[in-house]
């Protein structure tokens, strides 16, 4: 039984030029020991090769249930020329909450 | 409630096409002491500049005379005091249309303390050394199609501005969280040695810049995080006392939520580095924070930390990059996405044969893929809507892409639906360098007799 990033935490996804700036937060403190150990930065990389060239890195945030991804790369050359749709990758977060992890138990 | 050593500043714009109402309904029942309006995404400040090139008189916000339309009667009435980036690239020009604008509400003759010294651009253009921060080229390789540079001044003009008295404070380009930090340095007079008063102040304004992001806008998912009469959504203010104390809160009997998640959510939001988010005031810390639940509808915000400031402006350079043409078709029914696909190569085999050549092309099939794209592994939908969009030095090749998609009602796979007018765009894209303060001269003028 794997869960999903979604059944965990809830996240927001914004912009600063090409890259992405996505929030993971934990629902319960609980969790956070968990995601820290399996939301890895190559696990995201993965879920979003298709999106992003890269690189990701991941800001623990334990203070605030959370965790702070800054993926490069990651908007169509930026909100000012992509043309992309959703030029500021605000529909990001959900890529992001539906990643599948490891059962917790 | 708030205590008399308390000020209350609220949020009534968080970007140029923010919802009207909510500001005018924190005016009039939130107790607030400032109403700051935030209008300026990054290339606004371009296209404004663009409209004052072809009348000197505009280049301001064009939403400035319906905001204030809206709530200058109650503001000056209570004495709620207005600061505003609305000036965006002719803030004089925006103090003239506002001061018009009380006038002709019979408001009298409204003094506008005016920010100057944001557009740096006839500074920059002598510097094509400085390095374009997203690419490492020189600024040199833009200079020629540069149509604006603005410098994200600091909350320390703006106080500067709100020191002379004026009910009303104009700024072009303003950082987001200094127009909320400027007046708690003005109230209390904090400077920038008082660190963790800034960063508190800082802190904020960052989670007030965004208006309903933080009271359940942007936030709401049915089921898992409700929102409650989220049509009616109001906006925050923050409650902040002279030694840095702050809580955020929103307009009594409005609709929304305001709590833990809602703060987080926009607290990390764009923060990137959380331990060094870089403002014109300070390098903020947010790790250290702590959020906790007060009351219904209040969130306390606790430790935010800081750095100095940086020796540097960050200076955002807009420049004309060419067109974004696009077009949309819809197909439906059996087999609409093999239609759809098939009417896209047509459409590409057909501006290959006129030549049009582009930077950049992209095809979605929205229902599939125009989000998050991996068009090989996404269900067929019942129906799909055919998007295609290019970008390219020439208008007219622009102009074709939305055109020949628009010509799939009659010259493309059978049963096309819907195809929309063709859409061209002028590209105003966006790079920064940074640009030493001591450069910058940012001042104040006043706009009418005090």
């Amino acid at each position: 039984m794997s869960v999903r990033v979604y059944d965990l935490a809830h996240a927001r996804a914004g912009d600063k030029g090409n890259t992405s700036n996505i929030s993971v937060i934990c629902y319960d403190t609980e969790h956070w020991d968990f995601l820290e150990r399996e939301l890895t930065p190559e696990r995201v990389a993965e879920a979003f090769k298709h999106i992003a060239k890269g690189p990701i890195r991941r800001h623990p945030l334990r203070n605030l249930k959370a965790f702070n991804f800054i993926i490069e790369n990651a908007l169509g050359g930026g909100v000012t020329v992509s043309l992309a749709q959703d030029i500021h990758g605000k529909s990001l977060s959900n890529v992001m909450l539906a990643i599948e992890l490891p059962d917790p138990k | 409630m708030k205590s008399r050593e308390t000020i209350r500043v609220g949020a009534g714009a968080g970007t140029s096409d923010d919802r009207m109402v909510p500001a005018l309904e924190l005016a009039e029942r939130g107790d607030i002491d400032y109403l700051v309006f935030e209008c300026l995404a990054e290339r606004t400040v371009s296209r404004e500049n663009l409209a004052r090139s072809k009348d000197p008189e505009l280049g301001y916000s064009p939403s400035l005379h319906a905001r204030l339309r809206m709530v200058l009667p109650t503001c000056l009435r209570k004495g709620i005091r207005i600061v505003s980036n609305m000036g965006a690239a002719n803030p004089l020009g925006g103090a003239r249309a506002t001061r018009k604008e009380a006038t002709d509400l019979g408001l009298g003759d409204v003094a506008v303390a005016v920010v100057l010294g944001d557009d740096v651009s006839s500074i920059v253009k002598h510097r094509g050394e400085l390095t374009l921060i997203e690419n490492g080229e020189p600024l040199e390789s833009i200079l020629p199609k540069m149509i604006s540079a603005n410098a994200y001044l600091g909350a320390d003009v703006v106080c500067e501005a709100l020191n002379t008295g004026a009910p009303i404070v104009l700024s072009g380009r303003v950082a987001d969280p200094s127009l909320f930090l400027a007046p708690m340095m003005h109230e209390f007079g904090w400077s920038y040695e008082d660190l963790p008063k800034i960063a508190q102040g800082t802190a904020a304004g960052h989670l007030l810049e965004c208006t309903a992001s933080v009271t359940g806008g942007c936030f709401g998912w049915p089921g898992k995080k409700d929102v409650p009469d989220l049509a009616r959504n109001g906006f925050p203010f923050a409650d902040v006392t002279p030694d840095g104390a702050v809580v955020i809160g929103k307009t009594p009997d409005t609709g929304g939520r305001l709590d833990v998640m809602t703060c987080t959510e926009q607290l990390i939001y764009e923060i990137h580095d959380p331990t060094a988010y870089i403002t014109p005031d300070c390098v903020l810390d947010i790790s250290s924070i702590a959020l906790t639940q007060e009351a219904a509808d209040r969130v306390r915000v606790a430790g935010a930390r800081a750095r100095p400031g940086t020796p540097t402006y960050k200076v955002n350079v807009g420049y004309a990059d060419g067109y974004i043409g696009e077009g949309e078709v819809s197909y439906g029914g059996i087999d609409a996405v093999a239609r759809a696909k098939w009417a896209a190569e047509i459409v590409k085999e057909r501006l290959k044969l006129q030549g049009f050549v582009y930077d950049d092309f992209r095809v979605d099939l929205i229902g599939m893929s125009s989000l998050h794209d991996q068009l090989d592994i996404r269900p067929e939908p019942y129906e799909v809507r055919l998007r295609m969009a290019g970008r390219t030095r020439e208008r007219k090749a622009a102009h074709a892409i939305g055109f020949e998609v628009r010509a799939m009602h009659m010259h493309g796979p059978g049963g096309a639906g819907g195809a929309c007018e063709p859409r061209v765009r002028d590209v105003l894209a966006v790079k920064s360098v940074l640009l030493p303060k001591n450069l910058v001269n940012a001042q104040v003028v006043v706009e009418g007799s005090l």
